[in-house]
């Protein structure tokens, strides 16, 4: 039975009954958490704004580690997919390192024209004492674009405070643009990163149901449209942790409500999409997602009738960032006849383990923030043919023998909307359906093992 | 225009206007980007990355070892993603998971915590406890909690105040004893990777390398290598009849094979009961071993406080360089009466004829890790390739001198860039008119903006499989890359061709 430490015993359930899971914690020291930090955050959620400056002030690793490392696709400018960094060094660390950033601001903003600057702390700027606003105000005011300081300093907490400073830094520039043009069937998409192009793919149904989109945040986003995201009727509120809080401030200061959606799996796609008809109270645009859900899922059936009886039985873990997404993709899993054994995430919240618990078969582990050794106990232990996750949970899959779907911000596959679950159909079917897991040392044993609970 | 005045750009190294006309007689491929503006203040698209990556790397190439990082999880959980794009495979770097708190009373708490809670976890044989950062701003002063931390650690773990790390189940007995910690400082502000590396190595034989008579064992300190590297380093020291440690040896701990178990730590590694003997060893050689100035190095400590006598050779890639590392082994008594490794250099020797002509004038830029630089632009040199720019995020300010003593051919105009970034890379690169960039994946951009072909060598690859088994050294990695090289420039020209040639 899987080893877990005792300070995170609390943090696993498998008795699939009420759950009060522990979470919403720092990572245990020396735990080997699949986390990041706040800056992580910080830059998930803001990276994709395409015509911005993304300074990381700090020294290099924390620039090199992000260069270019989401699938967060433009239709336009690219300056989102070059790393900046302050690149500090000994003699800032102790001299001070705001004559730098200033210096670094002119130059790159004179270099590349951007529409706004996101300044980025790190850890070192936290505690050399750095005022990094007054740097920010000086320069926009000698450039006259937005610079906007986001206190993303790893030691402040965890991936979801970095998501925290990211919504303060946006709710800092929406209300700064012109509402003009705007029509009261508008909306603005939160918390889509435009992976793979997934945006393109909501933007498109939510137009042919006649849905006016205002802004992206932040997928494809543009600093313009950020600033006048204040004048749309209604925030969508995608992967909820990261931009909730944002929906919450705009809510309170513009009156804007907010839904909560997922564009994964044909169930939530199409929930997301009457919620939006709904609230507009318009029949006719009522009767257009009808029919533009029938239309979709019609096209995408024949794909998921020709692969789900090799899915059939099967049994997946899932291993995600969000727990949002991880309750999505156990409905779609549903869809495809893959029944989940192990769900968690790294930033959950207790609420968002009681619905996934009660959304998963009795028995079914449930954990917070794990661990690769964990992970792979569970994988054994359960007898994973399925593996969902990110980058760092592929090779423990991968070398256990297990087969693998990438649900990360590096997919070169949408997964989002109906056309998003045929593709996700493909790729797992595609995965375990391999022949190559005939050879893995796991499948040259006894077929299923005991799984001890 | 600007409402302002940009600032002076930053003075770079060997960048006069001289360089810059290396390429003036060179037909411009794309729009150019004038290198003077390239480079300034700040860094864009780094080549190089960051201390504590290089020292986990190291760390993770010892004998049951678990890196651990003294800092936020971030730097853990972000190297640890970077390194697996590379390698492949899974690799566990504990950290103490500063929090806010931490910062500011000091974080020896979570470093005891931490390094508690991996004993428990992983009962490794060593923990290698590398700074970050921040541990360094707020001046931890690790040795000392390491030191605390050893004294304290009399009672068994399980009834320690701190100690949270006892597993539920599954282990009947928890071993008490801490095992070896070496720490080493690698604030990301002070250096590169590679000099992380080589502090790494250097910490671990100041801890555990123990004096005594001399052995008939060689140290050999190989530099940031591929695991297929490793391997036939390894090889090529048995085949010539010698003993020696190879210090790191990550060969089968980041390419290890598939498993139905996860090890609990990974296989192989240098054995820790070699590291012990290294003080006592007949001789050691680094390979490389291009450092910041300051940075402590395995091959020097071991010559000053052991007298271990110390060499220091390139990477032996390309004909020269393989020789003068094998000439080496012949002087400490190494024969190959097998004559396997003289059939290997006749086969380069016959396959660098046969290819010479598609590489006869051809331009590469070569950027990366100084050390491989070096090693390429030699072998690059010796096959006719005319390197046109050598660029490093390296900042041992011996590049240039170092590139020119083991490349005869190097052109007088090459255009050296130390300490660069990618921004200065790409814009020389774009100046230079280059039939190919040899380096790791992040040229990728360039490559393609310029509508040239990369050769991928090095670290990290992170759009390609297999980085890990990438070859470079001996004439069998030579061997391997020459192929690479020539085909890449054929399948250019095939590609490109109306006739589309079905004959080389």
């Amino acid at each position: 039975m899987a080893e877990v430490l005792r300070a995170r015993r609390g943090q696993v359930d498998r008795s699939g009954g009420v759950l009060d899971l522990e979470c919403e914690r720092p990572s245990v020291a020396g735990s080997v958490s699949q986390r990041a930090c706040t800056f992580c955050g910080s830059r998930v959620v803001l990276y994709p704004i395409a015509d911005a400056l993304h300074l990381v002030h700090g020294p290099v690793g924390c620039a090199v580690y992000t260069w270019d490392i989401r699938g967060a696709l433009s239709s336009g400018p690219q300056l989102h997919r070059l790393s900046f960094s302050t690149d500090l060094r000994e003699k800032h660390v102790v001299f001070g390192s705001e004559r730098v950033l200033e210096a670094s601001l002119l130059e790159l903003i004179a270099r590349h024209r951007p529409a706004a600057a996101f300044v980025y702390a790190t850890c070192i700027v936290g505690v050399i004492g750095d005022d990094v606003e007054a740097v920010c105000r000086t320069v926009a005011a000698r450039t006259g674009i937005p610079v906007v300081p986001v206190r993303s300093e790893g030691f402040r907490g965890t991936k979801k405070d970095g998501y925290q400073a990211a919504c303060d830094a946006l709710a800092g520039l929406v209300g700064t643009g012109s509402t003009e043009g705007i029509g009261p069937h508008s909306v603005n998409l939160l918390g889509d990163f435009n992976l793979a192009g997934e945006i393109w793919i909501i933007r498109g149904y939510l137009e042919r149901m006649g849905v006016q989109i205002v802004a992206n945040l932040t997928g494809d986003g543009r600093v313009a449209d950020v600033r006048r995201a204040h004048g749309a009727a209604l925030n969508l509120v995608q992967c909820s942790g990261s931009t909730t809080a944002l929906a919450k401030v705009l809510q309170e200061r513009y009156g804007q409500p907010y839904r909560r959606v997922s564009y994964f799996g044909f169930e939530d796609m199409a929930a997301a999409l009457y919620e939006v008809a709904e609230h507009f109270g318009d029949a006719e645009m009522l009767r257009r997602t009808r029919e533009l859900v029938a239309e979709e899922i019609g096209a995408v059936l024949p794909v998921l009738r020709e692969l789900r009886p090799d899915l059939e039985g099967r049994r997946a873990a899932i291993y995600v960032g969000g727990a949002f997404k991880a309750m999505s993709l156990v409905k779609a899993l549903r869809l495809l006849g893959v029944r989940t054994v192990l769900v968690g995430s790294q930033t959950g919240n207790a609420e968002d383990y009681r619905h996934l618990a009660a959304l998963c078969d009795p028995g079914t582990v449930v954990v917070d923030d794990s661990n690769p050794r964990e992970l792979a106990a569970f994988l054994a232990e359960e007898d994973v043919d399925l593996f969902i996750g990110g980058v760092k949970e592929r090779p423990i899959a991968y070398k256990l023998g297990v087969a693998f779907c990438d649900h990360n911000h590096e997919r070169k596959v949408p997964l989002e909307g109906f056309v998003g679950m045929a593709n996700f159909a493909r790729e797992v079917h595609a995965s375990v359906t391999s022949p190559v897991w005939s050879f893995v040392p796991r499948r040259q044993r006894p077929q299923r093992r005991e799984a001890v609970a | 225009m600007s409402p302002f005045t940009p600032p002076a750009p930053r003075a770079v190294p060997f960048r006069t206007a001289d360089d810059l006309r290396v390429a003036a007689g060179a037909r411009p491929v794309v729009e150019t980007r004038p290198v003077e503006e390239a480079r300034a203040i700040s860094t864009t698209n780094a080549c190089r990355m960051c201390m504590p990556l290089g020292a986990c790397l190291a760390f993770a190439g010892l004998e049951g070892t678990v890196p651990f990082l003294h800092g936020g999880q971030g730097c853990a959980t972000y190297i640890r993603r970077y390194l697996i794009s590379h390698f492949n495979e899974p690799l566990d770097i504990g950290s103490s998971s500063f929090g806010e708190a931490s910062t500011v009373f000091g974080g020896e708490a979570d470093l005891h915590q931490g390094i508690r809670n991996v004993v428990a976890s992983y009962r490794p044989a060593l923990v290698g406890v590398a700074t970050t950062c921040l541990a360094e701003t707020i001046g931890e002063d690790v040795p000392r909690m390491l030191g605390r931390l050893r004294a304290g650690a009399t009672d068994p773990v399980a009834t320690h105040p701190a100690a949270t790390g006892a597993p539920v189940t599954g282990a009947a007995t928890i071993d008490t004893a801490l095992p070896p910690l070496v720490a080493v400082s690698t604030p990301s502000y002070a250096g590169t990777h590679a000099d992380g590396y080589q502090a790494a190595v250097a910490a671990v034989l100041q801890a555990l390398a123990e004096p005594g008579p001399t052995t008939n064992d060689l140290v050999l300190l190989p530099g940031m290598v591929s695991c297929a590297d490793l391997r036939h380093l390894r090889e090529l020291v048995a085949v010539h009849g010698l003993e020696a440690t190879v210090l790191p040896d990550y060969a089968d701990s980041l390419d290890a094979p598939a498993s139905a178990e996860y090890h609990r730590l990974r296989p192989g590694g240098t054995p820790l009961s070699e590291v012990v003997r290294c003080g006592r060893a007949r001789a050691a050689l680094t390979l490389g071993g291009l450092v910041s100035p300051g940075t402590p190095s395995g091959g020097e400590l071991l010559a000053g406080r052991f007298r271990v006598p110390h060499h220091a050779l390139p990477l032996p890639v390309g004909l020269r360089l393989t020789d003068a590392f094998l000439d080496l082994l012949g002087e400490w008594g190494g024969r190959d009466p097998s004559g396997a490794v003289a059939a290997e250099r006749g086969r380069l020797v016959d396959a660098y004829v046969d290819g010479h002509k598609y590489l006869a004038g051809r331009r590469a830029v070569v950027f990366g890790d100084e050390d491989l630089v070096v090693a390429l632009t030699a072998f690059l040199g010796e096959v006719g390739v005319k390197v046109v720019v050598c660029a490093s995020g390296g900042r041992s300010g011996r590049l240039r001198r170092t590139l020119a003593e083991h490349t005869p051919e190097l052109p007088a105009d090459v255009l050296v860039l130390e300490d660069a970034d990618f921004a200065q890379i790409d814009a020389a690169a774009g100046e230079a008119a280059p039939d190919l960039l040899v380096g790791h994946s992040k040229g990728y951009p360039t490559a393609r903006r310029l509508g040239v072909p990369l050769v991928r060598v090095g670290l990290p690859v992170h759009d390609r499989l297999g980085g890990q088994r990438l070859m470079h050294l001996g004439y069998r990695g030579t061997q391997q890359l020459f192929d690479r090289i020539v085909n890449t420039v054929i399948e250019r020209a095939q590609d490109s061709s109306p006739v589309g040639y079905a004959y080389m």
